[in-house]
């Protein structure tokens, strides 16, 4: 396959006559590079003090809102706030390397595409991916998951043998959970739709978990792809991905993880896991909006027809038919979003740096805190397992006869940013017979004080309200 | 504390006690409308009968709904039945226009209570944008409907003045 024999950007990055001279400011040492790959870093407990001091790099975390009240940020499940080292890393490379990657033989060009790559090998290395060729910047990951739901449906109406493994049509099935996010679930359906294929998903139980009592019958022989989420951007609820993996290989299944939930907040090592896909986002995990990362297993990338296409993306290119290069070059096309990959390189080492063990030790007993103090509050409903096993910082919950949009209002008033809605999981609150919940979600900043104003701004609203 | 001025008695009273609640019949047109980004969501019933002066604007003699939703969205759909009913729609709808332009202004119109009625309780919801489309759920499920009702009944008029009807 000609595509084999295409050097790919990263191999000319490593190969080249630049590949030791990548900025030193925008690389690990290598004790910490090695760290990173564990993907773990230390596990030592971060006191307030450390807390502290992570807090003085986040320098939104100083203003204040509505008439003076200072700022109580409980919403970086939405989006995260971002430190001075990831807003320097994009200032520094806009101001002295900024050019076009992967293009021209000029000294910013050989920069630029330097600091690009050397962005997508941290991140590989964060998340344990064998190659940084399995890494991919897209846009977001909801971006990241319609690539490989559009490559799968490119390939139901390609010729090319090596994309037949991804063909569906009628009699095949895609599964889902009932907790995804409809980033999640939308790109599968609409895949449905386009090649005749049927949807199937787990149900949630009464406490929060997938059901998995039926999963022989609901991954079968006819299962094509399994796509789910690591951590419930609702619920909390961190899935079992072993055994959806498991259950997955069996059939020859292919597995797409969401881990826009869990990537950010505990370590995540893909090949330890085993899945074929997972997406997430820069934004929730320190970095900036407008880049996201597909990570893939190089053999399917390498297999997969492409997503968009256009400049960048190509092996040869006639003027009635073109070939495509390597991977991940095949799922980039286009001037990438330079500035956004290497702010979201400088958030990768930034949460190497604190260790993401510490970072998943602060937020279970953060959320651990949250759960106690709400539970309190008899007027109050968690929906979402009730301890912190298997379970990530996202606390969402209704309170009785307040609407979560008017409980959200009262927590705005008093500086307290938590999100209200369905948080784009309507059939997982359909399947509760809620509209909307109020969700609290904590990051490496957040502090109990800070749960402390959560947990009094709501008892307000009930106060309010007249239901308290 | 800010919430007074947003959350006005007026506007409590309507969310714990909301008039015209439930689906009547007869009526014109039934329509759903949400509001997708937190899922609330009314069905509403219009009904629209002519004043007999052949003047072509009809008189709202009913409108009727369920709802889902926060105190607002509530509150507001409860107003809009106590202003619109038993009204001509020429008038309503002028009403509905004060109404859109007050709550979609960021705070720069304060609305004129004449016009509004208790409407003017809304005032404050135009300083939370978020809130907006709250505000005005059930107005807009109303306009739908009513513009739905007109033109069901003047198609039916031109269908019967039709000569080969």
């Amino acid at each position: 396959m000609t595509d084999q024999l295409t050097v790919s950007a990263q191999e000319a990055a490593v190969l080249g006559p630049t590949a030791g001279d990548v900025p030193e400011h925008s690389v690990l040492p290598d004790a910490e590079l090695t760290a990173a790959q564990d993907g773990s870093g230390s596990a030592a407990p971060l006191s307030p003090a450390d807390i502290d001091r992570i807090r003085a790099d986040f320098p939104i975390l100083e203003r204040t809102v509505r008439d003076g009240k200072p700022l109580v940020y409980l919403d970086s499940g939405a989006t995260s706030q971002r430190p001075v080292p990831v807003i320097d890393a994009e200032q520094e490379y806009v101001t002295g390397h900024n050019a076009a990657v992967h293009r021209g033989a000029h000294q910013l060009a050989e920069e630029a595409t330097d600091f690009y790559e050397s962005a997508r090998q941290r991140i590989a290395a964060f998340i344990g991916a064998g190659n940084p060729d399995e890494v991919i910047f897209t846009k977001n990951a909801t971006e990241s998951i319609n690539l490989v739901a559009y490559a799968f449906g490119n390939a139901t109406f390609s010729d090319q043998s090596a994309a037949q493994r991804f063909k569906l049509g009628p009699g095949d099935e895609i599964v889902v959970t009932e907790m995804e996010h409809h980033a999640n679930l939308i790109p599968w359906q609409e895949l449905c739709r386009r090649t005749g294929a049927t949807l199937r998903w787990f149900k949630v139980t009464d406490d929060f978990r997938l059901d998995l009592k039926d999963i022989d019958q609901l991954i079968n022989s006819k299962t094509k792809v399994v796509a789910f989420t690591h951590q419930s951007n609702v619920l909390g609820t961190i899935n079992p991905v072993e055994i959806l993996v498991a259950a997955a290989q069996k059939v020859g299944a292919l597995t797409v993880l969401d881990a826009c939930q869990s990537v950010p907040h505990m370590p995540v090592d893909v090949s330890a896991l085993g899945v074929d896909f997972a997406a997430f986002s820069g934004h929730k995990m320190f970095g900036p909006s407008g880049v996201g990362v597909l990570y893939g297993r190089y053999d399917l990338l390498a297999a997969m027809p492409p997503f968009l296409t256009g400049g960048s993306m190509i092996e040869q290119v006639f003027i009635d038919h073109a070939t495509y290069a390597a991977p991940p070059a095949r799922f980039e096309a286009g001037v990438p979003m330079t500035s956004q990959a290497v702010g979201l390189g400088a958030a990768v080492d930034y949460l190497t740096d604190v260790g993401m063990k510490a970072v998943a030790a602060h937020e279970a007993s953060l959320t651990g805190y949250a759960l106690q103090q709400l539970s309190a509050n008899s007027g109050l409903r968690i929906i979402g397992p009730a301890g912190t096993a298997d379970r990530g910082g996202a606390v969402s919950f209704v309170v009785d006869g307040v609407h979560a949009h008017d409980v959200g209002q009262i927590l705005d008033d008093a500086g307290v940013q938590i999100r209200v809605g369905h948080h784009c999981a309507w059939p997982l609150h359909r399947r509760f017979g809620i509209a909307a919940t109020v969700r609290a979600s904590f990051a490496l900043y957040n502090t109990p004080a800070e749960i402390d104003a959560l947990v009094a701004a709501v008892a307000d609203s009930q106060r309010f309200f007249g239901v308290g | 504390m800010q919430m007074e001025k947003l959350y006005q008695e007026i506007i409590l009273d309507h969310y714990r006690t909301p008039h015209h609640f439930g689906l009547r019949d007869p009526f014109d047109t039934e329509v759903h409308h949400v509001n997708p980004t937190c899922g609330d969501e009314v069905t509403l019933r219009v009904r629209l009968e002519p004043t007999g002066t052949g003047d072509n604007d009809p008189i709202v003699t009913d409108i009727s709904y369920e709802a889902m939703g926060c105190s607002i969205s509530q509150a507001s759909t409860s107003v809009l039945t106590d202003l619109a009913i038993g009204r001509p729609l020429s008038e309503v709808l002028d009403t509905l226009g004060a109404f859109t332009t007050m709550v979609t202004s960021r705070g720069t119109i304060e609305g004129d209570e004449d016009v509004l009625g208790d409407g003017i309780a809304f005032a404050g919801v135009s300083k939370y944008p978020a809130r907006v489309k709250c505000a005005l759920l059930g107005w807009m499920a109303f306009k739908d409907a009513a513009v739905q009702s007109v033109d069901s009944s003047s198609a039916a008029t031109s269908d019967a003045q039709s000569p080969s009807a």
